[in-house]
């Protein structure tokens, strides 16, 4: 019976008044995109859609225009007809793919089929022939097209059979809250079986009734619904609800609660920000960590103060870019190994330059820690200037596999991204490996041999220099790894490492020198901090106030948080 | 060791001289210009290209005769992104090689640091880059957008219907003087569009700030106040790979929250996939999709020149172009490479845009030219979007901060001057 009262509603209005009226603004014209798919969704009974094919194909040729007030119009024709064939075009619209063929000027859906380009027809959407790119011109679309895209979608797959269509409908509708989509909502929640989409159904229709709701006790059931929730999103819509009382004249009452209901809900959202100030600090922490730990072994083991260690991370960052061109020229369709054929090759890169420039330059500069700085700073700039030379001063592109695209997005608000998350793993990795080779391998014993009394070691019979050389490599190598993780997050450029050096000496002078555990807890407690002063004060005086307490604080403790102890450190 | 190091140091020495002995030997048959463009350090991920612009552009112009009849040589030197360096190598080029023009810098902050060597040896700078306006040099020519050629038409957009009809700004920029002045004259704008200060949020980082996660959840956070909002990006260098890729991954759609950006042309999108960045947008006067006959043949003349078919073209490139052509034109219609003759010469001087419409000089030093927004597109280029109708004559002194509002900047009789609030003569 509602259809009844409903249907000459409607034809009034689109009857009684011009489409040109409605497209002053882009909200208008979105109720009218959905008044008239409502429309249709109520007479869905009806057994033929109104566009007969040559009907549809005729609308669609309406796209070709100039004029974005065009477009939406016919995008919502096309969207009234409720009709399921329209989906393909208008997603192909969306994603850029809806063309004019220039030779018999029809509107053609363009597939990019090796070199030359498929059209496919935008009913049947069978093949109808192919040309060259330049004989395809683009229907543009602008982001108010894309939002009224979006929407006519939603409307039309608010009924799909498909659940994670529906789902991406509903949440569509949610981020609109185009209050002319509740008559749809309101059909599709009596149809609706599965039932978090159902609750999620119900939940934007609250969003809708606090502003459409036509008593106060309609409002307040509304509030009620909404304060329960913690997410951004439903804060943004009582805010908006709230800004909007003076000029809509709402009850008092109805605004007092919509006032504490965003207190409420604000106050449960500060808390997830807390947790995501707490996971971007540990992610900064595991960003320094990587970059400092090969220097935690070549400053903080062997004491050599090597300035051309970011240089280290950028030839691992460029070897990982060298093995993603060599995959993507012999193996295309291995490129998602690419990263794990990066981190051994990066290791043995950096490792391999590490040892070289240590048997080179670095043992001659043993305990002259002066010519050490300059020499290794100069040997930087070298580095920096052959990588320019060879692959050019612009940024490679390294793409970041699937599995390190996109995020996890909590409905708080709150995001986990995964290239983040696989770095923070990674870096945990790195650092046991570390630890293992220090304490259970024989060149780990070597190691710690030499550094703690060089004289004895040699005494017992181990090659010191091998050892050094081999200890500086290991250092390298481990920042050459770290190259291949940065890559994922930072540019790819000649300058990659010097972004990182301070921050690396930090790390390892505020941890502690000589102690791995000292950097590791130094790198998250640099971290966190950084990411809890960030918000409050901007980046760059948050950065200024770290450096200002890390001076204060080797005042205070010159040995770091963890100080090696005993004879060797003395002497 | 010690032998070690001399070895490498003298080497080093020898280079050095090398690189600089070519320009000496130059003669009397040959025009002299200096490219002043940084070619190592941060910048030279930009700058490398411009340097290469202007190689191109003289062999081009030495192919066809060269300039009065002689043969123009570049003398280019290397900066290194070092803002004090800049200085020093201006003076060089001015003082020492005796240049007719300087093709130069790229940041403000160099910019800055050149122009009272400029203003001394009365020298000629071509300034490619856009930048924040707010000064008139009679020795500089800025080919670049102001920012009422570039930042306020943005704004415009956004504010307008198809671009969203945005209500809350977030200012992004780089800690130094273009985001911030920049920022300056947008916030004036907006009070004067009705924009309120709490509907407005400034952040800066500094250059190549790499860890963009805080950020990107502020301004998620500051979006979800119930108003439209839009990101106003002057983030300068590589420091825009990683905000771009952190926007991507925290699922920030275009038509959620637009960002439109001043300094990101189709050279910095290059390290990026922009498959998730579709519908960002940028402000320029020259985008490489622009599909002119000018626009093809300047790609082409790029290609063949650089030898790489993937190498893009950018706005600095056009504007790069226009100021090389305006200084040729002016020499030849002076017959002279005097600077205070070809500056007479240069007002009023025209250069066809790659884009259409036709770039002309104007007594402020600045130029009148097309604004163009485009939209990211999936293959690392730009859609235009919006454009204006006609050029727009670049305004020096910004009319929306009150202490400029009043200044003029204009080289001919009877103001000569830069900054003046009435007449010298």
């Amino acid at each position: 019976m509602r259809r009844d009262n409903f249907l000459p509603a409607l034809s009034s209005a689109s009857d009684g008044l011009s489409a040109r009226f409605f497209l002053r603004s882009g909200w208008s014209v979105r109720v009218v995109v959905a008044m008239l798919t409502v429309m249709c969704v109520l007479s869905i009974a009806r057994p033929a859609w109104a566009f007969s094919d040559e009907e549809l194909r005729q609308i669609v040729e309406e796209l070709d225009s100039k004029s974005s007030n065009r477009k939406l119009e016919v995008i919502g024709k096309i969207a009234a007809d409720g009709d399921p064939r329209a989906v393909p075009v208008l997603q192909a619209m969306l994603d850029g793919d809806l063309y004019v063929s220039k030779a018999d000027d029809r509107v053609v859906i363009g597939k990019k089929q090796g070199k030359v380009w498929q059209h496919i027809d935008v009913v049947s959407g069978k093949v109808t022939g192919e040309s060259a790119a330049r004989d395809l011109d683009k229907i543009r679309i602008n982001n108010r097209l894309r939002g009224a895209l979006r929407d006519a979608l939603a409307s039309l797959n608010l009924f799909s059979p498909d659940l994670a269509t529906r789902r991406t409908a509903v949440e569509t509708i949610m981020d609109s809250r185009d209050p002319a989509m509740a008559p749809l909502l309101k059909r599709a929640i009596e149809r609706e079986e599965d039932p978090g989409l159902l609750a999620r159904m119900e939940l934007a229709q609250a969003t809708m009734a606090l502003a459409a709701g036509k008593t106060p006790q309609e409002r307040l059931d509304a509030i009620d619904v909404l304060a329960s929730q913690t997410t951004p999103q439903i804060r943004a819509v009582l805010l908006q609800f709230v800004n909007a009382a003076e000029s809509e004249n709402y009850d008092p009452k109805v605004v007092a609660a919509a006032k504490d209901a965003v207190a409420s809900v604000e106050g449960r959202l500060q808390m997830w920000q807390t947790a995501g100030d707490v996971y971007r600090g540990i992610s900064l922490g595991s960003v320094l960590l990587l970059a400092a730990v090969g220097l935690a072994i070549t400053f903080g083991v062997m004491g050599v103060i090597n300035m051309a260690h970011g240089e280290m991370i950028m030839i691992g960052a460029y070897t990982t870019y060298a093995v993603q061109q060599a995959f993507a020229a012999f193996w295309p369709a291995g490129i998602g190994w690419s990263l794990a054929v990066a981190v051994p090759m990066a290791f043995l890169v950096s490792g391999g330059v590490g040892v070289v420039i240590e048997r080179v330059i670095i043992r001659f500069l043993y305990g002259r820690p002066l010519e050490t700085l300059l020499a290794t700073w100069g040997l930087s700039l070298m580095l920096q200037q052959a990588i320019r030379s060879l692959f050019g001063a612009s940024n490679r592109q390294v793409v970041a596999p699937d599995f390190m695209s996109g995020a996890i997005e909590f409905s708080t608000g709150l995001v986990l991204t995964y290239n983040r998350l696989w770095i923070i793993l990674f870096s945990v990795i790195v650092v046991a490996g570390i630890a293992f080779v220090l304490r259970y391998t024989a060149f780990g014993l070597q190691m710690r041999a030499v550094t703690q009394n060089r004289r004895m070691a040699g005494s017992v019979g181990v090659r010191t220099g091998t050892v050094d050389a081999l200890t500086f490599g290991l250092g390298s190598g481990i920042a050459g790894i770290a190259g291949v993780a940065l890559s994922q997050i930072d540019n790819v450029s000649p300058n990659l490492g010097q972004g990182y050096i301070i921050d690396s000496f930090m790390v390892v002078v505020f941890g502690g020198v000589g102690n791995l555990w000292g950097t590791v807890l130094g790198a998250f407690s640099l971290g966190i901090v950084n990411k809890f002063l960030e918000p409050v004060a901007g980046a760059v005086l948050a950065k200024i106030f770290v450096l200002v307490a890390l001076i204060l604080f080797i005042q205070k403790r010159p040995k770091g948080l963890f100080a090696l102890k005993g004879r060797a450190v003395e002497a | 060791m010690k032998t070690m190091l001399q070895a490498i140091a003298g080497a080093g020495a020898l280079a050095w001289s090398a690189m600089a002995m070519t320009p000496a030997q130059a003669a009397d048959d040959t025009i002299k210009i200096g490219v002043l463009h940084s070619l190592s350090g941060t910048m030279a991920i930009s700058e490398t290209t411009l340097k290469d612009t202007v190689l191109m552009l003289v062999d081009d112009l030495n192919k066809n005769g060269g300039l009065l009849g002689k043969k123009v040589e570049a003398v280019v030197v290397d900066p290194a992104s070092d803002w004090p360096l800049f200085a020093e190598k201006a003076r060089e080029l001015l003082e020492k090689d005796k240049v007719a023009a300087v093709f130069g810098c790229w940041t403000s902050v160099s910019r800055k640091s050149v122009l009272p060597v400029f203003e001394e040896d009365n020298g000629l700078l071509f300034y490619p880059v856009q930048f924040e306006g707010e000064e008139s040099s009679r020795n500089v020519f800025y080919t670049g957008a102001a920012p009422n050629q570039q930042a306020i038409p943005a704004v415009d957009y956004l504010m307008s219907e198809d671009g969203g009809g945005a209500e809350r700004f977030a200012l992004l920029g780089t800690d130094y003087v273009y985001p911030r002045t920049t920022n300056k004259i947008l916030r004036a704008y907006l009070h004067s569009k009705g924009v309120a200060d709490e509907d407005i949020m400034e952040n800066y980082t500094p250059f190549g700030h790499s860890d963009w996660q805080s950020i990107v959840a502020d301004v998620k956070t500051f979006a979800s106040a119930g108003k439209k909002t839009a990101v106003v990006s002057t983030i300068n260098g590589d420091a825009n790979v990683p905000f771009y890729k952190e926007l991507a991954n925290q699922g920030i759609k275009a038509e959620d929250i637009p960002v439109v950006a001043f300094s990101v042309g189709e050279e910095e999108l290059a390290g990026i996939d922009t498959a998730p960045l579709v519908g960002h947008l940028a402000a320029w006067n020259y985008f490489e999709s622009v599909d002119t006959d000018a626009n093809a043949a300047f790609i082409k003349k790029w290609h063949a020149y650089i030898g790489d078919e993937k190498r893009v073209t950018n706005d600095p490139m056009e504007a790069t172009y226009i100021g090389f052509t305006m200084w040729k034109q002016a020499v030849e219609q002076a017959g002279t490479t005097d600077v205070d003759a070809v500056r007479q010469a240069m007002y009023g001087q025209k250069v066809p845009n790659l884009t259409g419409g036709v770039a002309v000089m104007n007594t402020n030093h600045y130029l009148s030219k097309p604004v163009l927004i485009g939209e990211v597109q999936d293959n690392g280029q730009f859609d235009t979007v919006w454009s204006t109708d006609d050029v727009v004559v670049g305004d020096s002194w910004s009319d929306f901060i009150p202490e400029s509002a009043k200044l003029t900047a204009d080289w001919t009789y009877p103001w000569v001057c830069g900054n003046c609030e009435t007449p010298k003569y």
